[in-house]
């Protein structure tokens, strides 16, 4: 346990050190909050949206942005170095698993992400005045589901790669299909209704609808759980099945 | 008492033969080197002694052991070939995270002290040069305390001050009571450091002796030296049965051959009125006993 907080300790410091990826993971979704809450028709209930307001639909998209960031922007790169790099075989000659390692990061990237997301709600809360998830247990089970779909995807996508780079590559390739589907371009609530059909089935867009029905009181609805632990169990296994120590 | 104990050990990757035939055993307290061109499956050896790489065949017991055997990661320390750290890890962080890997470790400040890297400690590892990256390694190696400690390419990339001080340390090291297996290509380290050699050639033990035992094995040969005082015909040293090859290293020539070989090299200069200018006669050595061995020079 004490090797484990020290190997986490270590990753999270290693992580502030990359100041462009803690920047996008721990600020941008936060920045992108208050740009768009600092545009006044933005702030103010839309017939389109069923009476709700734009600033209200992003603080969840933000919180997708998050779980985006860090799954597959920062943990394939991050990943894939390790093994290019021949850290995790280093670290197979010493009494530490490399899998206690995988666990540490994990641990580091669950960290980033909660931190990064308490700050778009607090902001969203205390300068647009967005309510804070009122089903707070579906908002917790949304967040859980959403960041377990998209990190099996991120796992997978660095058990393949046969470097750091290349991890990053096909992470920023992904990252922009997801996120148009999870919303940062159009809301889902404004997408034409095939667009949403095809977000539904999609990992950012199942998570983004997951965390909305929670901000908004409900549970999260039974389709977008079920396509979230699909993608778990999915990818979760190809993951394991194709990752190479070294 | 025998430390390691590799049996008939085989590993192929794909069609490759890395390592056809290797048996050897390590005696505690020794410092065991292992010598070969590269390729020759040194290396695919020791990470199999390691417990890197599952052998095809054969057998390997370590402390009795198998070197799957999670237990022995606290009695083995390993320092790889390529072995990295994170980038932005800095070396006093690096020594502290696997310090606490470890049931006893070492102290990693004086292992830093030992090895020059006492003024680097807050560096992060990307910005160190190849010489301190290759130290670090070395104390990574040794920081658990370790029973053994196999080494692979040690003082490569160091320059040679640091590589004689890396061979104090070592010295002092196994003055402590540690094996160590060490994997080199260089001569100077096998001889002054290795108590035993094992010269590997493409995947099999062609000797396993003393550095000492090693040269004294080799054909008795000798080798002359020396700058004519005007041209020699290859053809007239030749003709004498004691030589055997001649060769020529700009304006010097070299002569190897048995038996009386210098008296004659100077009886066929005598004949010619030549005189030899810086004339030396040189004894085998173990650069020499490997290239009988191999067929090839180490740095091929």
């Amino acid at each position: 346990m004490r090797v484990f907080a020290k190997l986490t300790l270590t990753e999270l410091k290693l992580f502030l050190r990359e100041p462009i990826s803690a920047f996008f993971v721990l600020l941008f979704p936060t920045v992108l909050v208050v740009i768009l809450g600092s545009i006044p028709s933005f702030r103010e209930p839309s017939a389109d949206i069923g009476g709700r307001r734009v600033i209200d639909l992003y603080v969840s998209i933000a919180v997708v942005l998050t779980l985006a960031m860090v799954a597959i922007q920062v943990a394939p790169a991050v990943l894939a170095t390790y093994r290019e790099r021949g850290v995790l075989r280093r670290l197979a000659t010493t009494p530490v698993s490399p899998l206690k390692l995988l666990g540490a990061q994990l641990a580091m990237f669950g960290i980033t992400a909660i931190a990064s997301t308490a700050l778009v709600l607090a902001v969203g809360r205390l300068a647009f005045d967005v309510a804070l998830a009122s089903q707070f247990g579906g908002f917790v089970l949304a967040f859980l589901l959403t960041t377990a779909g998209i990190l099996a995807i991120g796992l997978f996508v660095a058990a393949v790669v046969p470097t750091g780079k290349a991890g990053s590559s096909v992470g920023t390739i992904l990252f922009f299909p997801l996120m148009f589907f999870a919303g940062l371009w159009t809301p889902r609530e404004v997408m034409p209704g095939v667009l949403q059909r095809i977000a539904d089935f999609t990992p950012l867009g199942a998570g983004q609808r997951a965390l909305g029905d929670a901000m908004t009181g409900s549970w999260p609805n039974l389709l977008s759980a079920t396509v979230l632990v699909g993608y778990v169990a999915v990818f979760g296994f190809l993951a394991v099945r194709t990752f190479r120590w070294s | 008492m025998t430390v390691i104990e590799v049996r008939n050990l085989r590993k192929t990757y794909g069609d490759t033969v890395a390592v056809r035939d290797v048996s050897l055993t390590v005696e505690a307290g020794e410092i065991f080197g292992i010598l070969g061109p590269n390729g020759a499956g040194k290396t695919t050896t020791v990470e199999s002694i390691a417990g890197l790489r599952e052998p095809d065949g054969g057998s390997i017991r370590v402390l009795g052991r198998d070197p799957g055997d999670r237990s022995l990661r606290d009695d083995v320390g390993v320092q790889l070939q390529e072995s990295a750290l994170p980038d932005k890890l800095t070396v006093r962080e690096a020594l502290e995270l696997y310090a606490s890997f470890y049931p006893e470790p070492g102290d990693w400040r004086a292992l830093t002290r030992e090895l020059g890297l006492g003024e680097k400690l807050g560096t992060s590892y990307a910005k160190l040069s190849g010489g301190q990256k290759q130290r670090l390694s070395i104390a990574l190696a040794l920081i658990g305390n370790p029973k053994i400690a196999i080494l692979d390419e040690l003082t490569t990339g160091l320059d040679p001050q640091a590589r004689r001080d890396t061979w104090d340390l070592i010295e002092g090291v196994r003055a402590a009571g540690v094996t160590i297996v060490l994997v080199t290509h260089f001569m100077e380290e096998a001889e002054r450091l290795c108590d035993r050699l094992a010269v590997i050639d493409r995947g099999e033990v062609v000797a396993l002796d003393t550095p000492a035992g090693l040269i004294a094995g080799m054909d008795t040969e000798q080798r002359i030296r020396f700058r004519p005082s005007a041209p020699v015909d290859d053809a007239l040293l030749l003709a004498r049965p004691e030589v055997r090859t001649v060769r020529r290293h700009g304006s010097q020539i070299e002569v190897v051959g048995t038996g009386n070989l210098l008296h004659a090299v100077t009886s066929v200069l005598a004949v010619n009125e030549i005189i030899a200018a810086d004339l030396r006669i040189e004894q085998a050595s173990l650069d020499d006993a490997f290239v009988q061995l191999t067929g090839r020079s180490v740095k091929e």
